[in-house]
């Protein structure tokens, strides 16, 4: 609605003011974004493919013009012969069952006690003044540095590792239900009870759907730390599982064997980021969100 | 809810009326913002509440919503009332027609038929199934009306419902509540910043100050009224010179002080 002055081609130029960065005479032009223009673009999951396929690229070239060395780091190559070779045997298998099962017992007991502490704490101001005090005490506490009280109070078989987990889990879920029901938007709290909801109905409807994305955000933290909380309980004393086979090749400078083990976490941690992240889709259908610029 | 219809004490005036407030306070950390309010509202009334910013009109929309009983003074409200506030306050992650029968008792909280019905009524029927988040505001609004009418409240609370909207749209959804207020035939107190909303929709209107009801006129036009109708204008004067502004012609007091 602004009128809009132009200099006159040879005018005096306008006398400088304290606004004028950009001469009074420039005018932008608004392009339409680029993307309408772009010939066929790649496919969203091929360009997403390309960072870490690069990599491994770089990986074999490395190994075959000898700049990383067999016993620094294996070749992809190698470590695909492992994969093949430990998998036709069973050993791996075995391994991923061994481990998988760790894991899923750590995380479902960690992830009981987490939605039960954040639930007392989120839901009853007593229960708030008791746990959540408490957790914030436990937090400072690095859970990797309670391995040796573990072992002391577990002994070295399977519940030291699946004590790991639990507890590896229960932080970030803890943390990101308990505000996720704290940030309940109180203006849909009053307009709720306004409509008649009563206390159960306000949780139901009200209460936990607004803790879903963050709780979906800490599920997300929690299956990260669970696999890394996996790593080091496997350290102790593992008869079975990926970080038993991983400390027997550390024995022999199997350098493909320890890649592989790696390798195997790492696909089961983007197994669990993938579940989630579809669970999340579903689940926040609801919600506008920010999808990236030029997707 | 201490202060439903039951605990009526002035049986008397209960046949007649739908809201009876007396020696209404509210206090704030020591500053008081409804200070010895009184008000009646007939059933079926149309009652416009203006004032200033900050003059307590939502306080006490929200006290008669039974949201707020940190109150002193005798407040009579219907059991059955419902509101719709200035932002329409949906659950995001229900779908618009759970958001309209939410809170029904029984069955009727998963009944889709109703919430078309009243749907309908506002308009927007064929929204039912989309999220909130793909509503304009208008329609988001609309949907606040229905949910706010499903209840068959006989008191419903306006606490600027249209304060968000564009003029258009504005011009629109006050005709919509005109009509859904002569179909339903509820009490309606609609608290609103425009005088000639005001003008144009109640049976009365109130200019709330200095925590209680400073000034209040009975519009006496036949509807549909018009804005230019010389009583209109005179009526639009006289209110706005209670709310301390003068009317652009002879104007001494800046106009910022209606401004919210
Ligand atoms: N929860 C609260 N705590 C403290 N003060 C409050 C609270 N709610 C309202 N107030 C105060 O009460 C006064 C009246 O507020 P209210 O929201 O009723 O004003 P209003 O008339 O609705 O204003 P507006 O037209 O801007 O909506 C304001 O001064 C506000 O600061
Ligand atoms: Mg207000």
């Amino acid at each position: 609605m602004s009128v809009k002055e132009y200099a006159a081609p040879g005018a005096v130029p306008p006398k400088p003011t304290a606004q004028a960065a950009a001469p009074p005479d420039t005018r932008l032009t608004i392009r339409p974004a680029r993307r309408a223009r772009r010939i066929p673009r790649l496919p969203r999951a091929v360009r997403r493919a390309i960072g870490p396929v690069g990599l491994l690229v770089a990986w074999y070239l490395g190994s075959v013009t000898g700049v990383l060395p067999e016993n620094v780091l294996a070749s992809p190559v190698d470590v695909v012969r492992q994969a093949i070779e430990l998998t036709s045997s069973g050993e791996l298998p075995r391994a991923i069952a061994a481990s998988g099962r760790r894991a899923a017992t750590g995380f479902v007991i960690g992830a009981a006690i987490a939605l039960a502490l954040s639930l007392t704490a989120g839901l009853f101001r007593l229960g708030e003044d008791v746990v959540d005090a408490s957790m914030g005490m436990f937090r400072a506490i690095p859970w990797v540095g309670l391995i040796p009280l573990f072992i002391v109070w577990f002994g070295i078989d399977e519940t030291p590792k699946i004590a790991l987990v639990a507890l590896g889990v229960t932080y970030p879920l803890y943390f990101n239900i308990y505000g996720g029901i704290r940030s309940a938007d109180s203006q849909l709290v009053e307009a709720a009870r306004m409509l008649g909801l009563g206390r159960i109905a306000l949780i139901r409807y009200v209460i936990l759907p607004s803790a879903l994305p963050g709780a979906l955000v800490g599920l997300r933290y929690a299956l990260s730390t669970a696999w890394l909380a996996l790593v080091f309980g496997e350290q102790i004393n593992a008869d079975a599982g990926i970080g038993y086979l991983m400390s027997n090749a550390e024995q022999y400078f199997r350098t493909d064997v320890i890649v592989l083990c790696l390798a195997v976490y790492a696909i089961l941690g983007l197994l669990c980021d993938f579940v989630v992240r579809l669970l999340s889709k579903r689940l926040l259908s609801w919600r506008a969100s920010f999808d990236g610029d030029g997707a | 809810m201490s202060s439903d219809a039951s605990s009526a004490s002035s049986g008397d005036k209960s046949e007649t009326s739908s809201v009876d407030i007396r020696g209404l306070s509210r206090t704030f950390d020591g500053r008081t913002v409804i200070d010895d309010l009184d008000l009646t509202i007939a059933k079926g009334e149309f009652v416009a509440l203006l004032g200033h910013s900050g003059c307590g009109k939502s306080t006490l929309l929200r006290i008669l919503a039974g949201l707020d009983d940190e109150i002193s003074g005798e407040v009579i409200v219907p059991a059955r009332r419902s509101a719709a506030f200035q932002s329409p306050r949906l659950m995001p992650w229900l779908r618009v027609w759970r958001n309209v029968v939410l809170g029904l008792p029984g069955r009727a909280n998963r009944d889709r038929a109703l919430a078309t019905r009243y749907l309908a009524e506002v308009g927007i029927e064929e929204r039912a199934g989309v999220w909130p988040k793909t509503l304009s505001g208008g329609e988001a609004q609309r949907v606040s009306l229905a949910r706010a009418l499903v209840r068959e409240p006989e008191l419903l609370l306006l606490d600027e419902p249209f304060g968000a909207l564009d003029a258009l749209t504005r011009v629109n959804a006050q005709r919509l509540v005109g009509e859904l207020w002569q179909r339903h035939g509820c009490s309606i107190l609609l608290v609103t910043h425009d005088v000639e909303e005001a003008l144009l929709l109640a049976d009365r209107v109130l200019v709330m100050d200095a925590g209680g009801i400073a000034h209040e006129v009975t519009v006496d036009l036949p509807r549909p009224r018009a804005l230019g109708s010389p009583e209109f204008v005179s009526l639009r004067s006289r209110l706005l010179g209670w709310l301390g502004v003068h009317d652009a012609s002879a104007s001494e007091t800046p106009l910022e002080r209606i401004s919210s």
